[in-house]
């Protein structure tokens, strides 16, 4: 997997018939119910949909943190499921430490950690060779340089979410998923940050799928995709 | 920029008393091993010590119980057992025979000793052939008399402190009333040559009014079998032989269950502190699932998390070893005052040695055990999958 070069090539992203059942005990849930999609690189997509849609689980299998229960998905041309067997968690890790970035609801910052060193901390696993000086960049693109030497619990929300936001682009991934990014947070600051993904998808060409609630976040990008029992449709 | 080693340093700063209680632990145990091991080597170091103070390996006596020279010395003399001193020169004959020195060992009673009156000891020696044995006897004061019928005395220091001696002084036999000049005060040695008064064998023999002797102490060569040459003696009429080796062998199985004791109370001590160390990383790695989730979806590997738990193990048992250590050294003093008061025969020499070698070992074992520990719950770290952790809390 490691063989995956989507620097030059354009990254696009390409599901088939994505499906995926839960099992819970004898009962079935078919979260997901053949999703077929294509991502072009450099798009910037929104996910809405009603509660339990199967939008979360729909970005979990797009960002290689899940195996679909059968479906295909190809990155960069390169098939990544639906070629036999499910890839195991090394496997899935080399995928999205070289294409991925992530953020949540919960900012899920290290509170022992100062701001900086949250931000430097996927640098501590995994390192491409082209991002020094990408910790202090990103502090200052997202304004966040005056806290850099606060702890997480000193800083507000929005704050908390830049951070994560910085923490998600050290390495310089292809696609940031972000599975509702301003869920914790107040009408303003949700805006702001809107305005902050927006940002980075026009100046740096970033692939970014976004999981919202809030329809006015959701407008921001230029595809948007809703979801309804498991299927996803084109708006 | 932040190393693995400062991520797994903070996350045990994140809550400082677990940590802290979990270090005391290992600390105890840690303290507990070195003073151990340090018990175990400085016991027969002491005991070593004690025996090659004696100057001789093997003892000569006349027959009776092996271990009789300690109570007749206290029955005042009165046990003791005699044998012609031409006994020397059948022994000298011996080969494997370095040297050899006639011993008259006599006891009596001073009025003015104590409290309620006590024994005192006198040796009976030899000026040619004792001294010679006995090379690393040091005087204070003075050196050994020149002949073996002058009424002259060399004494021990405490015999020499308990009688406010010179030398110069004349000092008094008891019983006998027997004027002696002091020619020599001896150093301290940590043995019972401190007590003990040395006068010329022809005087003491004289004093006793006898020309038997009670001991004859034997140097034996180097290169020579100790266990042939003892059993060779045997062959003597009417004598019984001492060896310092099995005197010593007699000496450390008194001891042995104190040792076992001992040996228990560290394994315990280090079994507790294993379990403290399995119970704090584990708590510590189950309340950060999500945080090592999100590790995993930043691109750490299960081997990453694995490491990074370990370490933090690592630190938890690599500072309490070493404060473990440093107690043990500070308290080495006490420990064995401790150690002296429960042990059925404790030598003269400190009891408890420990140096650089034995912490560094005391460090592996207990970094070792640490490390062991942390397996488990390393392990359950490892296996974290980014997808449950996130989706735990909904
Ligand atoms: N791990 C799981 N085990 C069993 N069922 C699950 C699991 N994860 C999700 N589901 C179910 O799958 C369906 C889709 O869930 P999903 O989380 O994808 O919805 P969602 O659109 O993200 O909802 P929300 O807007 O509330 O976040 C739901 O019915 C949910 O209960
Ligand atoms: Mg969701």
């Amino acid at each position: 997997m490691d063989a995956i070069q989507t620097q030059q090539r354009p990254a696009s992203l390409e599901a088939r018939d994505l499906t995926r059942v839960y099992r819970r005990g004898s009962e079935e849930i078919r979260a997901l119910d053949g999703v077929s999609l294509r991502l072009d690189r450099g798009e910037f997509v929104s996910f809405m949909g009603p509660s339990g849609s199967g939008k979360t689980t729909l970005v979990n299998l797009l960002g290689c943190l899940d195996n679909p229960t059968s479906g295909t998905l190809s990155l960069a041309g390169r098939p990544i499921f639906g070629e036999g067997k499910p890839l195991g968690e090394r496997d899935l890790t080399r995928i999205r430490r070289e294409l991925f970035g992530y953020i949540f609801q919960n900012f899920y910052l290290i509170p022992t950690l100062t701001v900086r060193e949250n931000v430097a901390l996927p640098l501590a696993f995994y390192r491409k060779p082209d991002v020094d000086g990408e910790v202090d960049r990103l502090l200052g693109m997202l304004g966040i340089s005056h806290r850099m030497n606060h702890l997480p619990g000193q800083i507000s929300g929005g704050e908390m979410q830049r951070v994560a936001i910085a923490r998600a682009l050290v390495n310089r991934p292809e696609i940031l998923l972000a599975d509702e990014p301003t869920g914790n947070l107040d009408t303003k600051r949700s805006g702001e940050i809107g305005d902050v993904l927006k940002d980075l998808n026009e100046r740096t060409g970033l692939t970014i799928i976004m999981v919202t609630h809030n329809p006015d976040l959701g407008r921001l990008a230029k595809r948007q995709i809703v979801m309804r029992d498991g299927q996803a449709y084109d708006n | 920029m932040i190393s693995r080693f400062q991520i797994a340093l903070k996350n045990l700063l994140r809550k400082k008393s677990r940590t802290l209680l979990t270090m005391v632990g290992i600390t105890l145990s840690s303290w507990v091993l070195v003073s151990l091991l340090g018990f175990n080597r400085g016991y027969e170091n002491a005991l070593n010590h004690d025996i090659e103070n004696m100057g001789y390996q093997l003892m000569v006596m006349a027959k009776g119980c092996p271990y009789e020279a300690a109570t007749m010395m206290l029955q005042g003399g009165k046990g003791l057992r005699y044998m012609p001193q031409s006994m020397v020169d059948n022994i000298t004959k011996e080969p494997g025979v370095d040297k050899v020195t006639p011993i008259l060992m006599q006891a009596f009673f001073d009025p003015n000793k104590g409290e309620s009156g006590g024994i005192a000891g006198y040796f009976g020696v030899e000026s040619s052939s004792f001294p010679t044995m006995k090379p690393f006897l040091r005087f204070r004061q003075g050196g050994w008399f020149k002949s073996d019928n002058a009424a002259e005395a060399v004494m021990g220091f405490e015999a020499a402190e308990l009688e406010q001696r010179e030398v110069g002084d004349m000092t008094l036999v008891p019983e006998k009333n027997v004027q002696l000049k002091v020619v020599g005060i001896l150093e301290r040695t940590g043995s019972q040559d401190d007590g003990t008064t040395f006068v010329p064998l022809r005087t003491l023999q004289k004093i006793a009014e006898t020309d038997l002797i009670t001991t004859i102490g034997i140097k034996v060569r180097k290169d020579a079998d100790v266990a042939k040459l003892e059993s060779r003696l045997y062959q003597l009429p009417d004598v019984q032989v001492v060896s310092f080796s099995q005197v010593k062998q007699t000496i450390m199985k008194l001891i042995s269950t104190a040792r076992v004791m001992v040996m228990s109370i560290a394994i315990i001590a280090i079994l507790i502190a294993m379990v403290g160390v399995i119970n704090t990383v584990l708590m510590s790695v189950l309340e950060r699932r999500q945080e090592i989730g999100i590790l995993k979806t930043m691109g750490a590997m299960p081997s990453d998390i694995f490491r990074l738990v370990w370490t933090e193990t690592l630190i938890l048992c690599g500072i309490g070893g070493l404060a473990g250590i440093a107690v043990a050294f500070a308290s080495a003093r006490a420990t064995d005052i401790l150690v002296r008061r429960v042990l059925p025969y404790s030598p003269s020499g400190g009891l408890v040695t420990i140096d650089a070698g034995l912490a560094a070992i005391s460090l592996c074992v207990i970094v070792g055990v640490g490390l062991l520990s942390g397996l488990y719950p390393a392990w359950q770290a490892g296996r974290v999958r980014p997808l449950e952790s996130i989706r735990g809390e909904g």
